[in-house]
């Protein structure tokens, strides 16, 4: 990681482990997620990355019988986002998430990107304009919707949709982002041009991001981490794990042999 | 032997087209009859009607205040019973459409599995409660304890009937309701909580709006409902015809004049007799309406996931 020694640290991931029940999703899992940059997670389908993606926003409160233990420090506060203490609202008014298949609400195009300043009460119509206005700008949305902002979320195209979600994340300026697999739904069109939106994203916030594509993951990402059973095998920065891997397994999925 | 075995697979195969035929054939008969059922009442209902309307002017009947087709001094104005179906339907919609819908809140979103699995069954058992029971229930229970806050309450009044029926009417609000709004994808929902929605935020700003078409498929099923209910009516909101749109009276509605009437016999082809067909023809419409209105909401709000 000598390239990047300069980096902050804007979460960390020590000694984690998660259950769903009686099953361990997640096995003592460390990792560190730098300042604006992109931290991608990849590895095989079942391997655990939404569950641990999923973490740092505490989703798995949602559902009866989950169970974290060991900790995720935010920074600068640092604290234990996974305290049972902290309102998992709280952290989740911080840091955004976008979803595998996009999810925009019942709603308006206006009201999806408004729906998190609502939810902080936030009902001044100018302030709402011009919040709305900039994130769908910062979603590179602006110019295909501005005409239609009161039409429903449902009449845009797939790839639309995720950039409304990504909209919607942005416009209560999170600290961080998740994504999970965030153009898995999409075309290779769509794709390319959320791709470029996330790289663009890391100027003005922290992302972590799941990735079934390994070609997304060394064009968009400055870390990755490969997991496999659970398990954080091996992070380090992308270029490293690409071309110069240290764990066995990791080479064979990055060269396709794993199976 | 490969000849006979081809011969004896292309017959099992006809055998089989036939039974599909037969099938498809029943599968049609038992859809047309629904059909040909209803279109035999709204023939009948016509038919009768238009006798009736050879007798009274439709200005007459639709603007007319008074509905007394039995006295001598017969009037056959409709508005009278139009307002006493509004009246206790407006009471009961009142009460089961806000109630219905907080417990079909509060059973999808908020309810421990435990609570949904006892609270579910009891609602569902006020459905099986006769409806004439209602009507005394209201009768005999709740217009005396109405009396004990308003003194000057008739013994018969739209109020206490219509309080009951909307009891009644909670169950199919809230079941339908919360149905549809158990079918909204999980997915929607962690969209809400990742922007730092509340339970409450979410149930009421996204759910709620994600399941409008079949919230409103549970309303007007609840409005259709309180229209056609007769017994709870008959026997305590009075089978006096008025034209009021005051709850606290008494008045009669479509149906309760139906059940009166059908009840007297009526020579068959009386204009008295075919007042039955009129009443039950603007019954009929006034629900198509709704029906109508609901459907077209369900369209203009269509969810898509
Ligand atoms: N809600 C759940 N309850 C129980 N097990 C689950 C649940 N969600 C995921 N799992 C299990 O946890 C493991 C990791 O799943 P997941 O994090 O979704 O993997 P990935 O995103 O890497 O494909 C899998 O074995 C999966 O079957
Ligand atoms: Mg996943």
């Amino acid at each position: 990681m000598s390239e990047n020694a300069m980096d902050l640290l804007k979460s960390e991931a020590k000694n984690l482990n998660f259950y769903y029940g009686e099953y361990q999703a997640l096995k003592n899992i460390n990792l560190t997620v730098a300042e604006k940059r992109i931290t991608a997670l990849i590895g095989p389908s079942g391997c655990g990355k939404s569950t641990f993606l999923r973490c740092f926003n505490r989703m798995h409160d949602l559902y009866p019988g989950n169970r974290y233990d060991g900790q995720i420090t935010l920074y600068p506060d640092d604290v234990n986002i996974l305290n049972p203490k902290i309102d998992p609202i709280e952290v989740r008014m911080r840091i955004g998430m976008v979803f595998q298949k996009p999810n925009p609400f019942p709603k308006t195009i206006y009201e999806n990107v408004a729906y998190g300043l609502r939810v902080r009460g936030i009902s001044n119509r100018r302030k709402l304009d011009e919040k709305v206005e900039k994130a769908l700008c910062g979603a590179a949305l602006w110019n295909e919707v501005k005409d239609r902002l009161n039409s429903l979320a449902f009449n845009l195209s797939g790839g639309q949709q995720q950039r409304l979600c990504i909209a919607r994340a942005l416009a209560t300026d999170p600290e961080m982002m998740l994504f999970d697999e965030p153009t898995s739904a999409l075309d290779p069109i769509a794709t390319a041009s959320i791709e470029e939106l996330i790289a663009q994203l890391k100027e003005q916030v922290t992302i972590l991001i799941v990735t079934h594509n390994m070609q997304q993951a060394a064009r968009v990402s400055d870390y990755t981490a490969f997991m496999h059973m659970g398990e954080v095998v091996e992070f380090a920065d992308t270029n490293t794990i690409f071309t110069n891997p240290s764990q066995k397994r990791t080479e064979d999925y990055i060269t396709g042999r794993y199976g | 032997m490969t000849e006979h075995l081809k011969s004896s697979r292309f017959a099992h195969r006809r055998m089989r087209h036939v039974r599909e035929r037969i099938i498809e054939s029943l599968l049609f008969l038992a859809a047309f009859s629904s059909v040909a059922i209803t279109v035999a009442i709204v023939v009948i209902l016509v038919r009768e009607s238009l006798g009736f309307f050879e007798h009274v002017s439709i200005i007459d009947f639709l603007t007319d205040t008074q509905w007394t087709p039995l006295f001598d001094d017969a009037h056959y104005g409709i508005m009278p019973l139009v307002a006493g179906t509004l009246v206790t339907a407006g009471v009961a919609l009142a009460v089961a459409i806000p109630l219905g819908t907080i417990i079909a809140i509060y059973l999808s979103e908020f309810a421990p599995h435990r609570v949904r699995e006892v609270v579910k069954p009891v609602l569902e058992l006020l459905d099986g409660i006769p409806t004439v029971v209602y009507g005394y229930f209201a009768l005999l229970f709740v217009t005396p304890l109405l009396q004990y806050f308003f003194p000057e309450l008739p013994g018969f009044n739209m109020l206490s009937a219509g309080l009951v029926m909307g009891v009644m009417i909670i169950p199919y609000v809230s079941s339908i309701s919360e149905d549809a709004m158990r079918a909204v994808p999980m997915h929607i929902r962690e969209g809400s909580y990742a922007m730092g929605a509340t339970r409450f935020q979410t149930a009421l700003r996204v759910v709620t709006p994600a399941a409008f078409s079949g919230i409103a498929a549970a309303y007007i099923l609840g409005i259709s409902r309180a229209i056609g209910e007769t017994m709870i009516v008959a026997v305590a909101a009075g089978m006096q015809p008025n034209l009021t749109w005051n709850p606290m009276e008494p008045a009669a509605t479509i149906t309760a004049y139906i059940v009166q009437v059908s009840l007297g016999d009526l020579p068959h082809g009386s204009l008295g007799y075919q007042t039955i067909f009129v009443a039950g023809l603007t019954l009929l419409l006034m629900t198509l309406v709704f029906n109508i209105a609901g459907h077209w909401l369900r369209r203009r709000f269509r969810e898509v996931y």
